[in-house]
């Protein structure tokens, strides 16, 4: 096998396996399988544990380029589009849920919901932004789009910092889970900040900088 | 073959009545082991434990809704004086010491000092009341409490005619509490009624669940059941009773001014500024059960909305 047929035919299936073993867990507990269950609540615990995880595989999208300038390892990238579709499967699966199963898809209460609870405003609009980015994320889009593509997929970046807000406006009271994903994202804002700095210092400008941005 | 005929059965197809009973005496013991592999989850659901209680049923007061499970009450808890997950109090209850334990009076009464638990309870027999709980997150439970109307222990103590209000609170004890030691709530927790309020027959001091003694993160040994209110008013581990003149500040109310108001009366009309109060989720009824409108005043309106009249329930949430 060489390195481009192990990376395709077992690395990718294995961040495959890995990105829906949480959903596979979640359907064992839903349905009560070997003694599983989703607890005392488990409408609740459901949505909450598929936001959890969009927000999660959001992270792990965004850690991605970190880690490759970290490793030196160039086909970290490749598994990029893989974790994002996945982020976006359950963060759109944390709305499904919440619309259908907990508001049985009451039009009347989710459209109040949207329009007079701002958390639930600024998590839809999260899911707004990721929706294109999930539309284009093929070749041929990527193709079509050009250096426009990256520009659009910037929109990752206010998408998830929308969704970790959206999480800290609806916890009662002890925000201590929403703020260590606030501080994770964060973290990974500004190695992208220090790392744009660093090379606009080696190449003598910022407009270098965005060029090459937007080339990669 | 024609559609009309039935086929023909060779003999040799024909299963031997002995291995057919054999075959369905293993399709049984498989069932039975399947089912008993299905009944597992129920079969670990924590029974009732605890000293039984000696009590009379007051059915007037309650009402014929299902009850929700013991497992139910006793592990999905909102006690952040034991964390704020709601599995952690059920997790960390055995660091509370209930017994001894004793509740300071105080303020506009005849009768006031520090009385010992047993002191406390005595005069009273307890009854039985099942009554809806409504948590201010939009979820409801049904409980078989086991108590006596707290107007019946206030009167114990003669209050004077200064005393409009009733604060109540809750131990502060960081070693047998351990969520004290993060300050998400402004500790000790305070909770309040009005006078009106506090005497009314459907609000009692409740001591046990399920003919139980009360477990540790319901609120041993004693604590507060107001009905017809958000759950976080009936204040859990009372220690000091204090009758006062001036409205007292309540936890929530210092937490989150907008957000839990004083009064805290169930109403689907007036929403939680992040929320809709609307309908609840009622635990226990599963995955697949949409949320039920909840009631003003927690469906007890007939006996209480009353004490409110020409208020407004907007203004005073």
């Amino acid at each position: 096998m060489t390195p481009d047929q192990r990376l395709r035919w077992l690395a990718k299936p294995a961040a495959f396996a890995a990105c829906s073993a949480p959903l596979v867990v979640l359907a064992f507990r839903a349905f009560e399988v070997g003694g599983l269950t989703l607890g005392t609540n488990p409408v609740a615990e459901l949505i909450h544990e598929l936001g959890r995880w969009g927000l999660n595989l959001l992270l792990v999208t965004l850690a991605i380029t970190p880690l490759r300038q970290l490793t030196g390892w160039p086909h970290w990238l490749r598994f990029r589009r893989l974790v994002g579709l996945w982020a976006f499967a359950y963060v759109a699966l944390h709305m499904a849920a919440y619309a259908v199963i907990d508001q049985g898809l009451a039009w009347e209460v989710l459209v109040e919901d949207v329009l007079k609870r701002p958390w639930i405003t600024i998590g839809l609009a999260g899911f707004l932004l990721l929706l294109p980015l999930a539309l284009t994320s093929t070749r041929g889009w990527m193709r079509r789009l050009g250096r426009r593509w990256q520009t659009l997929h910037y929109a990752i970046y206010p998408a998830t910092a929308l969704g970790v807000w959206h999480f800290y406006w609806q916890v009662k009271q002890d925000v201590t889970e929403p703020v260590l994903y606030a501080l994770g994202f964060a973290l990974l804002m500004g190695w992208r900040w220090r790392h744009a700095r660093r090379r606009a210092a080696a190449t003598g400008g910022l407009a270098t900088t965005a060029a090459v941005d937007a080339r990669r | 073959m024609s559609r009309n005929r039935p086929p023909r059965v060779p003999p040799s197809e024909i299963t031997p009545p002995d291995v057919h009973a054999a075959r369905r005496r293993f399709l049984q013991g498989a069932g039975a082991a399947l089912g008993a592999l299905a009944a597992a989850p129920v079969l670990a659901d924590a029974q009732p434990t605890g000293m039984p209680l000696t009590f009379r049923r007051n059915a007037a007061f309650s009402t014929t809704e299902p009850a929700n499970s013991w497992q139910d009450i006793t592990t999905y808890n909102n006690f952040y004086e034991f964390g704020t997950d709601k599995s952690s109090p059920s997790r960390l209850a055995d660091w509370l010491r209930p017994r001894p334990w004793s509740v300071t009076v105080s303020g506009a009464a005849e009768v006031t000092g520090t009385f010992t638990l047993e002191d406390v309870l005595k005069p009273h027999a307890l009854e039985e009341r099942i009554y809806r709980l409504r948590c201010v997150e939009a979820w409801s439970m049904v409980i078989p409490w086991v108590g006596f109307p707290l107007g019946d222990l206030l009167k114990r103590f003669r209050p004077t005619a200064a005393a409009k209000f009733v604060e109540f609170r809750t131990l502060f004890d960081p070693k047998q509490m351990p969520g004290q030691r993060l300050p998400v709530l402004d500790w000790p927790y305070v909770e309040g009624l009005r006078m009106d309020e506090a005497m009314h027959p459907l609000t009692i001091v409740a001591v046990g669940l399920y003919g139980r003694v009360l477990p540790n993160q319901n609120g041993a040994p004693l604590r507060l059941v107001v009905p017809w209110k958000y759950g976080f008013k009936s204040i859990k581990s009372i220690v000091r009773i204090h009758f006062a003149e001036k409205r007292p500040r309540t936890s929530w109310e210092r937490a989150a001014p907008d957000e839990y108001g004083f009064f805290a009366n169930v109403n689907p009309e007036v929403d939680h500024p992040r929320w809709s109060q609307a309908r609840e989720r009622r635990i226990g009824a599963g995955l697949f059960e949409s949320r039920r409108p909840t009631l003003p005043f927690n469906g007890y309106a007939e006996q209480v909305a009353s004490l409110y009249r020409g208020m407004d329930l907007r203004r005073f949430f």
